[in-house]
Protein backbone atom coordinates (compact mmCIF):
# COMPACT_ATOMS: atom_id res chain seq x y z
CA UNK A 1 0.00 0.00 0.00
CA UNK A 2 3.09 2.46 1.11
CA UNK A 3 4.41 1.93 -2.37
CA UNK A 4 1.41 2.16 -4.09
CA UNK A 5 1.14 5.75 -2.52
CA UNK A 6 4.73 6.69 -3.43
CA UNK A 7 3.96 5.33 -6.91
CA UNK A 8 0.96 8.00 -7.43
CA UNK A 9 2.95 10.23 -5.52
CA UNK A 10 5.74 10.43 -8.04
CA UNK A 11 3.33 10.35 -11.23
CA UNK A 12 2.04 13.49 -9.79
CA UNK A 13 4.98 15.35 -9.21
CA UNK A 14 6.39 14.24 -12.53
CA UNK A 15 3.09 15.35 -14.40
CA UNK A 16 3.28 19.04 -11.77
CA UNK A 17 7.04 19.49 -12.73
CA UNK A 18 6.63 19.24 -16.43
CA UNK A 19 3.49 21.44 -16.51
CA UNK A 20 5.97 23.95 -14.76
CA UNK A 21 8.86 23.52 -17.56
CA UNK A 22 5.64 23.53 -19.81
CA UNK A 23 4.54 27.05 -18.56
CA UNK A 24 7.56 28.28 -18.92
CA UNK A 25 7.95 28.03 -22.64
CA UNK A 26 4.68 28.40 -23.08
CA UNK A 27 5.25 32.15 -21.72
CA UNK A 28 8.28 32.88 -23.97
CA UNK A 29 6.20 31.66 -27.05
CA UNK A 30 3.48 34.43 -26.43
CA UNK A 31 5.49 36.69 -24.93
CA UNK A 32 7.24 38.00 -28.22
CA UNK A 33 9.45 40.53 -26.86
CA UNK A 34 11.57 38.87 -24.57
CA UNK A 35 13.16 37.85 -28.37
CA UNK A 36 17.01 38.04 -27.91
CA UNK A 37 17.53 38.10 -31.37
CA UNK A 38 19.06 40.86 -33.49
CA UNK A 39 18.49 41.24 -36.96
CA UNK A 40 22.02 42.75 -37.40
CA UNK A 41 22.66 44.22 -41.11
CA UNK A 42 19.04 45.95 -40.74
CA UNK A 43 19.27 47.44 -37.19
CA UNK A 44 22.84 48.99 -37.73
CA UNK A 45 21.65 52.39 -37.03
CA UNK A 46 19.88 51.62 -33.99
CA UNK A 47 22.68 48.52 -32.63
CA UNK A 48 24.01 49.01 -29.28
CA UNK A 49 26.58 47.02 -28.40
CA UNK A 50 26.93 45.95 -24.79
CA UNK A 51 29.71 47.56 -22.38
CA UNK A 52 31.70 45.16 -21.86
CA UNK A 53 32.23 44.12 -25.14
CA UNK A 54 35.97 44.17 -26.24
CA UNK A 55 35.92 45.48 -30.11
CA UNK A 56 39.20 47.25 -30.38
CA UNK A 57 41.89 49.29 -28.21
CA UNK A 58 41.78 53.01 -28.57
CA UNK A 59 44.07 55.60 -26.87
CA UNK A 60 41.53 58.25 -25.40
CA UNK A 61 42.05 62.15 -26.73
CA UNK A 62 39.99 65.03 -25.24
CA UNK A 63 39.00 67.85 -26.70
CA UNK A 64 42.34 69.63 -26.69
CA UNK A 65 43.56 66.61 -28.14
CA UNK A 66 45.46 65.69 -25.68
CA UNK A 67 46.08 61.89 -24.40
CA UNK A 68 47.03 60.16 -20.73
CA UNK A 69 50.02 58.04 -22.58
CA UNK A 70 53.03 58.29 -20.94
CA UNK A 71 54.87 55.99 -23.78
CA UNK A 72 55.47 53.47 -19.97
CA UNK A 73 55.85 50.61 -22.23
CA UNK A 74 53.21 48.81 -19.78
CA UNK A 75 50.95 47.90 -22.41
CA UNK A 76 53.21 46.17 -24.72
CA UNK A 77 54.93 44.23 -21.86
CA UNK A 78 51.31 42.93 -21.16
CA UNK A 79 50.13 42.34 -24.54
CA UNK A 80 50.63 37.93 -25.31
CA UNK A 81 51.19 38.42 -28.76
CA UNK A 82 53.09 41.86 -29.57
CA UNK A 83 49.78 43.90 -30.67
CA UNK A 84 50.91 47.01 -29.24
CA UNK A 85 54.16 48.55 -30.23
CA UNK A 86 54.84 51.58 -28.73
CA UNK A 87 57.59 53.71 -30.41
CA UNK A 88 59.15 56.84 -27.90
CA UNK A 89 60.75 59.89 -27.91
CA UNK A 90 62.32 62.18 -26.14
CA UNK A 91 60.97 65.96 -25.37
CA UNK A 92 61.79 68.80 -23.57
CA UNK A 93 59.82 69.70 -20.39
CA UNK A 94 61.13 72.65 -18.40
CA UNK A 95 64.65 72.00 -19.58
CA UNK A 96 64.52 68.07 -18.63
CA UNK A 97 64.31 64.98 -21.05
CA UNK A 98 61.06 63.32 -21.00
CA UNK A 99 59.99 60.16 -22.13
CA UNK A 100 57.09 60.73 -24.32
CA UNK A 101 55.42 58.36 -27.40
CA UNK A 102 56.19 59.13 -30.73
CA UNK A 103 54.17 56.71 -31.89
CA UNK A 104 51.36 54.12 -30.50
CA UNK A 105 51.36 51.12 -33.13
CA UNK A 106 48.49 48.75 -32.82
CA UNK A 107 48.23 45.76 -35.15
CA UNK A 108 44.79 45.19 -34.93
CA UNK A 109 45.54 41.66 -37.16
CA UNK A 110 47.52 39.62 -34.53
CA UNK A 111 45.21 41.39 -31.02
CA UNK A 112 42.95 38.67 -29.72
CA UNK A 113 40.72 41.38 -27.47
CA UNK A 114 42.02 39.92 -24.41
CA UNK A 115 42.28 43.51 -22.81
CA UNK A 116 45.28 42.74 -21.18
CA UNK A 117 46.62 45.91 -21.71
CA UNK A 118 43.64 47.53 -20.49
CA UNK A 119 44.13 46.92 -16.71
CA UNK A 120 47.81 47.32 -16.82
CA UNK A 121 47.96 50.69 -18.58
CA UNK A 122 48.87 52.61 -14.96
CA UNK A 123 47.26 56.13 -16.43
CA UNK A 124 43.92 54.85 -18.11
CA UNK A 125 44.90 55.83 -21.40
CA UNK A 126 43.46 53.33 -23.41
CA UNK A 127 40.17 51.71 -23.67
CA UNK A 128 38.43 48.91 -25.07
CA UNK A 129 35.94 50.50 -28.14
CA UNK A 130 33.06 48.76 -28.65
CA UNK A 131 33.05 48.84 -32.45
CA UNK A 132 33.39 45.61 -34.35
CA UNK A 133 32.77 46.11 -38.22
CA UNK A 134 37.07 46.01 -38.83
CA UNK A 135 36.72 43.96 -41.93
CA UNK A 136 39.11 45.80 -44.62
CA UNK A 137 40.42 45.04 -48.27
CA UNK A 138 43.78 45.78 -47.65
CA UNK A 139 46.01 44.23 -45.32
CA UNK A 140 48.14 47.51 -44.27
CA UNK A 141 45.06 48.78 -43.44
CA UNK A 142 44.73 47.01 -40.04
CA UNK A 143 48.29 48.50 -38.74
CA UNK A 144 46.69 51.81 -36.61
CA UNK A 145 48.69 54.40 -34.97
CA UNK A 146 46.46 55.42 -32.39
CA UNK A 147 47.67 58.91 -31.32
CA UNK A 148 46.18 61.63 -33.50
CA UNK A 149 49.04 63.80 -34.99
CA UNK A 150 49.76 66.69 -33.24
CA UNK A 151 48.96 64.85 -30.18
CA UNK A 152 50.65 65.50 -26.83
CA UNK A 153 50.54 64.56 -23.25
CA UNK A 154 47.67 65.79 -20.76
CA UNK A 155 49.08 68.23 -17.83
CA UNK A 156 50.03 66.38 -14.79
CA UNK A 157 50.40 62.75 -16.06
CA UNK A 158 53.47 61.21 -15.09
CA UNK B 1 -8.11 6.42 -57.15
CA UNK B 2 -5.43 7.83 -59.10
CA UNK B 3 -6.69 11.52 -58.32
CA UNK B 4 -6.65 10.19 -54.75
CA UNK B 5 -3.05 9.08 -54.84
CA UNK B 6 -1.65 12.18 -55.97
CA UNK B 7 -4.12 14.38 -54.12
CA UNK B 8 -2.05 12.43 -51.06
CA UNK B 9 1.72 13.20 -52.82
CA UNK B 10 0.68 16.79 -53.05
CA UNK B 11 -0.57 16.83 -49.64
CA UNK B 12 2.57 14.89 -48.11
CA UNK B 13 4.99 17.57 -49.95
CA UNK B 14 2.60 20.34 -48.38
CA UNK B 15 2.62 19.02 -45.12
CA UNK B 16 6.43 18.18 -45.72
CA UNK B 17 7.33 22.03 -46.49
CA UNK B 18 4.67 23.82 -43.90
CA UNK B 19 5.41 21.48 -40.81
CA UNK B 20 9.27 22.09 -41.33
CA UNK B 21 8.99 25.95 -41.40
CA UNK B 22 6.30 25.64 -38.70
CA UNK B 23 8.89 23.80 -36.08
CA UNK B 24 11.52 25.71 -37.09
CA UNK B 25 9.55 29.18 -36.41
CA UNK B 26 7.70 27.80 -33.02
CA UNK B 27 11.26 26.15 -31.88
CA UNK B 28 12.81 29.65 -32.27
CA UNK B 29 10.03 31.26 -30.54
CA UNK B 30 9.84 28.48 -27.56
CA UNK B 31 13.87 29.14 -26.79
CA UNK B 32 13.30 33.48 -27.74
CA UNK B 33 15.00 33.16 -31.17
CA UNK B 34 13.50 34.54 -34.65
CA UNK B 35 13.78 31.52 -36.33
CA UNK B 36 14.66 31.90 -40.28
CA UNK B 37 14.13 35.19 -41.51
CA UNK B 38 16.08 36.05 -44.71
CA UNK B 39 14.22 33.79 -47.17
CA UNK B 40 11.19 34.98 -48.13
CA UNK B 41 8.67 37.31 -45.59
CA UNK B 42 9.48 35.76 -42.44
CA UNK B 43 11.72 33.52 -43.74
CA UNK B 44 9.00 31.59 -45.36
CA UNK B 45 9.93 30.36 -48.05
CA UNK B 46 13.22 28.72 -46.15
CA UNK B 47 12.24 25.40 -46.52
CA UNK B 48 11.84 25.35 -50.49
CA UNK B 49 15.32 26.55 -50.47
CA UNK B 50 16.32 23.93 -48.10
CA UNK B 51 14.27 21.11 -50.65
CA UNK B 52 16.08 22.54 -53.98
CA UNK B 53 19.38 22.15 -51.45
CA UNK B 54 18.80 19.10 -50.70
CA UNK B 55 17.57 17.57 -54.59
CA UNK B 56 21.12 19.24 -55.37
CA UNK B 57 22.81 17.12 -53.16
CA UNK B 58 24.76 14.13 -53.55
CA UNK B 59 23.79 10.91 -52.33
CA UNK B 60 26.32 8.72 -51.09
CA UNK B 61 26.75 5.60 -50.05
CA UNK B 62 28.99 4.05 -47.55
CA UNK B 63 30.78 1.86 -49.04
CA UNK B 64 30.40 -1.30 -46.97
CA UNK B 65 26.98 -0.41 -46.81
CA UNK B 66 23.98 -3.04 -47.99
CA UNK B 67 23.36 -1.18 -51.07
CA UNK B 68 19.66 -2.57 -51.88
CA UNK B 69 18.57 -2.60 -47.77
CA UNK B 70 20.33 1.29 -47.71
CA UNK B 71 18.24 2.30 -50.88
CA UNK B 72 15.11 0.42 -50.03
CA UNK B 73 15.01 1.80 -46.01
CA UNK B 74 13.62 5.42 -46.63
CA UNK B 75 11.03 3.98 -49.16
CA UNK B 76 9.87 1.57 -46.59
CA UNK B 77 8.95 4.33 -44.29
CA UNK B 78 7.66 6.57 -46.60
CA UNK B 79 5.26 4.01 -47.95
CA UNK B 80 4.35 3.00 -44.05
CA UNK B 81 3.51 6.73 -43.89
CA UNK B 82 1.74 6.78 -47.01
CA UNK B 83 -0.50 3.75 -46.72
CA UNK B 84 -1.31 5.08 -42.70
CA UNK B 85 -2.18 8.50 -44.45
CA UNK B 86 -4.69 7.01 -46.97
CA UNK B 87 -7.77 6.12 -44.16
CA UNK B 88 -7.31 9.08 -42.57
CA UNK B 89 -11.44 11.18 -42.25
CA UNK B 90 -10.33 14.36 -43.68
CA UNK B 91 -14.26 15.50 -43.90
CA UNK B 92 -17.68 13.61 -44.28
CA UNK B 93 -16.92 11.26 -47.17
CA UNK B 94 -13.56 12.57 -48.03
CA UNK B 95 -11.83 9.71 -47.19
CA UNK B 96 -10.06 7.49 -49.49
CA UNK B 97 -10.21 4.25 -47.20
CA UNK B 98 -12.94 3.56 -44.96
CA UNK B 99 -11.86 0.18 -43.10
CA UNK B 100 -14.30 -1.35 -40.94
CA UNK B 101 -11.30 -1.77 -38.77
CA UNK B 102 -10.19 1.62 -39.08
CA UNK B 103 -8.10 2.50 -36.30
CA UNK B 104 -6.75 -1.21 -36.42
CA UNK B 105 -5.76 -0.77 -39.62
CA UNK B 106 -3.83 2.91 -39.11
CA UNK B 107 -1.46 1.88 -35.78
CA UNK B 108 -0.38 -1.33 -38.23
CA UNK B 109 0.47 0.59 -40.96
CA UNK B 110 2.13 3.28 -38.58
CA UNK B 111 4.23 0.35 -37.21
CA UNK B 112 5.71 -0.80 -40.40
CA UNK B 113 7.82 2.37 -40.27
CA UNK B 114 10.28 0.71 -37.64
CA UNK B 115 11.10 -1.50 -40.43
CA UNK B 116 12.56 0.68 -42.46
CA UNK B 117 14.41 2.25 -39.34
CA UNK B 118 15.94 -1.05 -38.44
CA UNK B 119 16.50 -1.62 -42.23
CA UNK B 120 18.48 1.72 -42.47
CA UNK B 121 20.42 1.23 -39.19
CA UNK B 122 21.06 -2.26 -40.60
CA UNK B 123 22.50 -1.64 -44.00
CA UNK B 124 24.63 1.66 -42.99
CA UNK B 125 26.87 -0.72 -41.64
CA UNK B 126 28.24 1.95 -38.82
CA UNK B 127 27.57 1.13 -35.07
CA UNK B 128 26.10 4.46 -34.00
CA UNK B 129 23.22 4.01 -36.64
CA UNK B 130 22.34 -0.08 -35.33
CA UNK B 131 22.31 1.32 -31.77
CA UNK B 132 19.93 4.21 -33.17
CA UNK B 133 17.53 1.97 -34.96
CA UNK B 134 17.71 -0.90 -32.36
CA UNK B 135 16.40 1.65 -29.52
CA UNK B 136 14.07 2.91 -32.00
CA UNK B 137 12.54 -0.65 -32.35
CA UNK B 138 12.71 -1.50 -28.49
CA UNK B 139 10.86 2.51 -28.82
CA UNK B 140 8.45 2.24 -31.22
CA UNK B 141 7.21 -1.54 -30.31
CA UNK B 142 6.96 -0.68 -26.29
CA UNK B 143 4.73 2.53 -26.57
CA UNK B 144 2.26 1.11 -29.87
CA UNK B 145 0.35 -0.74 -26.40
CA UNK B 146 -0.11 2.30 -24.43
CA UNK B 147 -1.15 3.97 -28.55
CA UNK B 148 -3.24 1.23 -29.21
CA UNK B 149 -4.85 0.60 -25.26
CA UNK B 150 -5.70 4.10 -24.94
CA UNK B 151 -7.68 4.25 -28.55
CA UNK B 152 -9.46 1.16 -27.56
CA UNK B 153 -10.26 3.28 -24.03
CA UNK B 154 -12.28 5.13 -26.55
CA UNK B 155 -12.95 2.36 -29.08
CA UNK B 156 -15.33 0.66 -26.17
CA UNK B 157 -17.51 3.67 -26.33
CA UNK B 158 -17.95 4.09 -29.62
CA UNK B 159 -18.05 -0.05 -30.38
CA UNK B 160 -16.51 0.40 -33.73
CA UNK B 161 -13.39 0.36 -34.93
CA UNK B 162 -13.73 2.32 -38.41
CA UNK B 163 -13.11 6.00 -37.84
CA UNK B 164 -15.87 7.28 -40.28
CA UNK B 165 -18.73 5.70 -37.67
CA UNK B 166 -16.10 6.93 -34.45
CA UNK B 167 -16.73 10.66 -35.55
CA UNK B 168 -20.10 9.83 -36.72
CA UNK B 169 -20.66 8.92 -33.19
CA UNK B 170 -19.39 12.28 -31.46
CA UNK B 171 -21.97 14.42 -33.09
CA UNK B 172 -23.16 14.83 -29.60
CA UNK B 173 -19.64 15.90 -28.22
CA UNK B 174 -16.14 14.58 -28.59
CA UNK B 175 -15.51 11.54 -26.62
CA UNK B 176 -12.78 13.45 -24.61
CA UNK B 177 -15.91 15.65 -22.73
CA UNK B 178 -18.10 12.86 -23.07
CA UNK B 179 -16.33 10.13 -21.82
CA UNK B 180 -14.54 12.46 -18.73
CA UNK B 181 -12.01 10.96 -16.70
CA UNK B 182 -11.03 7.76 -18.56
CA UNK B 183 -11.23 9.59 -21.66
CA UNK B 184 -8.85 12.68 -20.22
CA UNK B 185 -6.35 10.19 -18.32
CA UNK B 186 -6.44 8.35 -21.92
CA UNK B 187 -5.87 11.31 -23.92
CA UNK B 188 -3.25 12.34 -21.72
CA UNK B 189 -1.40 8.75 -21.99
CA UNK B 190 -2.10 9.41 -25.93
CA UNK B 191 -0.51 12.02 -26.40
CA UNK B 192 2.93 11.08 -24.62
CA UNK B 193 3.09 7.63 -26.17
CA UNK B 194 2.08 8.98 -29.31
CA UNK B 195 5.53 11.69 -28.90
CA UNK B 196 7.54 8.65 -28.18
CA UNK B 197 6.45 6.65 -31.01
CA UNK B 198 6.84 8.67 -33.90
CA UNK B 199 10.56 9.55 -32.66
CA UNK B 200 10.49 12.92 -31.63
CA UNK B 201 11.60 14.72 -28.89
CA UNK B 202 11.79 13.65 -25.17
CA UNK B 203 11.83 10.21 -26.76
CA UNK B 204 14.41 11.10 -29.84
CA UNK B 205 16.63 8.61 -28.43
CA UNK B 206 16.53 6.88 -32.02
CA UNK B 207 18.41 10.17 -33.47
CA UNK B 208 20.20 11.64 -29.84
CA UNK B 209 22.58 13.84 -31.45
CA UNK B 210 24.67 14.49 -28.88
CA UNK B 211 25.24 10.73 -28.41
CA UNK B 212 25.00 9.13 -31.70
CA UNK B 213 25.53 11.70 -34.08
CA UNK B 214 21.87 10.93 -36.02
CA UNK B 215 21.08 7.67 -35.04
CA UNK B 216 19.46 5.60 -37.91
CA UNK B 217 19.93 8.11 -40.49
CA UNK B 218 23.47 9.28 -40.02
CA UNK B 219 25.27 7.67 -43.68
CA UNK B 220 22.16 9.48 -45.54
CA UNK B 221 22.58 12.42 -47.87
CA UNK B 222 20.82 14.29 -49.92
CA UNK B 223 17.22 13.34 -50.78
CA UNK B 224 16.87 10.27 -48.97
CA UNK B 225 17.52 11.71 -45.88
CA UNK B 226 14.77 14.13 -47.18
CA UNK B 227 12.59 11.02 -47.00
CA UNK B 228 13.26 10.42 -43.24
CA UNK B 229 12.87 13.80 -42.75
CA UNK B 230 9.62 14.04 -44.38
CA UNK B 231 8.57 10.55 -42.74
CA UNK B 232 9.01 11.89 -39.56
CA UNK B 233 6.93 14.95 -39.93
CA UNK B 234 4.21 13.00 -42.04
CA UNK B 235 3.98 10.38 -38.78
CA UNK B 236 3.57 13.60 -36.45
CA UNK B 237 0.37 14.40 -39.06
CA UNK B 238 -0.85 11.19 -38.98
CA UNK B 239 -0.83 10.66 -34.88
CA UNK B 240 -2.29 14.36 -34.45
CA UNK B 241 -4.52 13.23 -37.01
CA UNK B 242 -5.58 9.62 -35.29
CA UNK B 243 -5.66 11.74 -32.21
CA UNK B 244 -7.82 14.66 -33.11
CA UNK B 245 -10.74 11.85 -35.05
CA UNK B 246 -10.58 9.49 -32.17
CA UNK B 247 -10.59 12.19 -28.82
CA UNK B 248 -11.20 15.34 -30.14
CA UNK B 249 -14.07 14.35 -32.94
CA UNK B 250 -12.19 15.03 -36.13
CA UNK B 251 -13.89 17.07 -38.99
CA UNK B 252 -17.16 17.09 -36.29
CA UNK B 253 -17.55 20.76 -35.46
CA UNK B 254 -17.82 21.66 -31.27
CA UNK B 255 -21.23 20.85 -30.43
CA UNK B 256 -23.18 20.92 -27.08
CA UNK B 257 -26.78 19.32 -27.13
CA UNK B 258 -28.28 21.79 -25.12
CA UNK B 259 -27.92 25.09 -27.30
CA UNK B 260 -29.13 23.98 -30.90
CA UNK B 261 -28.19 28.20 -31.97
CA UNK B 262 -24.83 27.68 -30.85
CA UNK B 263 -24.68 24.38 -32.56
CA UNK B 264 -25.52 25.66 -35.96
CA UNK B 265 -22.93 28.44 -35.99
CA UNK B 266 -20.82 25.89 -35.70
CA UNK B 267 -21.67 23.86 -38.19
CA UNK B 268 -20.51 27.04 -40.79
CA UNK B 269 -17.30 26.17 -40.19
CA UNK B 270 -16.12 23.63 -42.51
CA UNK B 271 -15.73 20.18 -41.52
CA UNK B 272 -11.86 20.81 -43.27
CA UNK B 273 -10.97 23.38 -40.84
CA UNK B 274 -12.13 21.76 -38.07
CA UNK B 275 -10.37 18.24 -38.60
CA UNK B 276 -6.84 20.86 -39.57
CA UNK B 277 -7.60 23.10 -36.66
CA UNK B 278 -7.49 20.45 -34.20
CA UNK B 279 -4.48 18.25 -35.80
CA UNK B 280 -2.38 21.15 -35.96
CA UNK B 281 -3.19 22.14 -32.16
CA UNK B 282 -1.81 18.39 -31.19
CA UNK B 283 0.94 18.89 -33.34
CA UNK B 284 1.86 21.92 -31.55
CA UNK B 285 1.10 19.93 -28.66
CA UNK B 286 3.83 17.64 -29.56
CA UNK B 287 6.23 20.78 -30.66
CA UNK B 288 5.79 22.13 -27.00
CA UNK B 289 6.86 18.95 -25.62
CA UNK B 290 9.90 18.80 -28.11
CA UNK B 291 10.88 21.96 -26.94
CA UNK B 292 10.81 22.01 -22.93
CA UNK B 293 11.32 18.64 -22.19
CA UNK B 294 15.09 17.01 -21.96
CA UNK B 295 15.94 14.17 -23.80
CA UNK B 296 14.78 11.01 -22.20
CA UNK B 297 17.73 8.13 -21.06
CA UNK B 298 16.88 4.98 -22.92
CA UNK B 299 16.33 3.01 -19.49
CA UNK B 300 14.08 5.77 -18.31
CA UNK B 301 12.17 5.62 -21.67
CA UNK B 302 11.78 1.99 -21.08
CA UNK B 303 10.60 2.26 -17.45
CA UNK B 304 8.00 5.31 -18.29
CA UNK B 305 6.39 2.56 -20.52
CA UNK B 306 6.34 -0.16 -18.72
CA UNK B 307 5.80 0.92 -15.26
CA UNK B 308 3.53 3.74 -15.66
CA UNK B 309 1.76 4.38 -19.01
CA UNK B 310 1.04 0.57 -19.67
CA UNK B 311 -0.36 0.16 -16.47
CA UNK B 312 -2.23 3.19 -16.25
CA UNK B 313 -3.97 2.68 -19.28
CA UNK B 314 -4.47 -1.27 -18.33
CA UNK B 315 -6.69 -0.01 -15.74
CA UNK B 316 -7.97 2.87 -16.88
CA UNK B 317 -9.36 0.56 -19.80
CA UNK B 318 -11.51 -1.49 -17.06
CA UNK B 319 -12.68 1.88 -15.46
CA UNK B 320 -14.25 2.99 -18.96
CA UNK B 321 -15.37 -0.35 -19.33
CA UNK B 322 -17.25 -0.07 -16.20
CA UNK B 323 -18.53 3.34 -16.91
CA UNK B 324 -19.54 2.33 -20.15
CA UNK B 325 -21.88 -0.73 -18.59
CA UNK B 326 -22.91 1.66 -16.17
CA UNK B 327 -23.71 4.06 -18.61
CA UNK B 328 -22.31 6.74 -16.58
CA UNK B 329 -20.65 8.73 -19.57
CA UNK B 330 -22.59 11.91 -21.20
Amino acid sequence: MKSFITYLKQIFWGLRSLVKGMSVTGYYFTHPKEIITQQYPENRESLKMFDRFRGEVVLLHDENNEHKCTGCSACEVACPNGTIEIISKRIDVEGRKVKAIDQFVYHLQMCTMCGLCIPACPTDAIVMANTFEHAVFDRSKLTKILNNPGSKIMDGIK
Amino acid sequence: MAIAGVAFMILFAILGIVLVYAERKISAFFQLRLGPMRVGKWGTAQTIADVIKLLLKEPHINKDADKFLFNLAPFVIMISAFLAMAALPFAKGLQALDFDIGIFYISAMSSIGVVGILLAGWSSNNKYSLIGAMRAGAQIISYELSVGLSLLTIVVLTGSLQLSTIVESQADGWWIFRGHIPAAIAFLIFLIASTAETNRGPFDMAEAESELTAGFHTEYSGMKFAFFFLAEFANMFIVAAIGATVFLGGWMPFHIPAFAGFNEVMDFIPPIVWFFGKTSFLIFMMMWFRWTFPRLRIDQLLTLEWKYLLPISLVNILFMAFLSLMGWHF
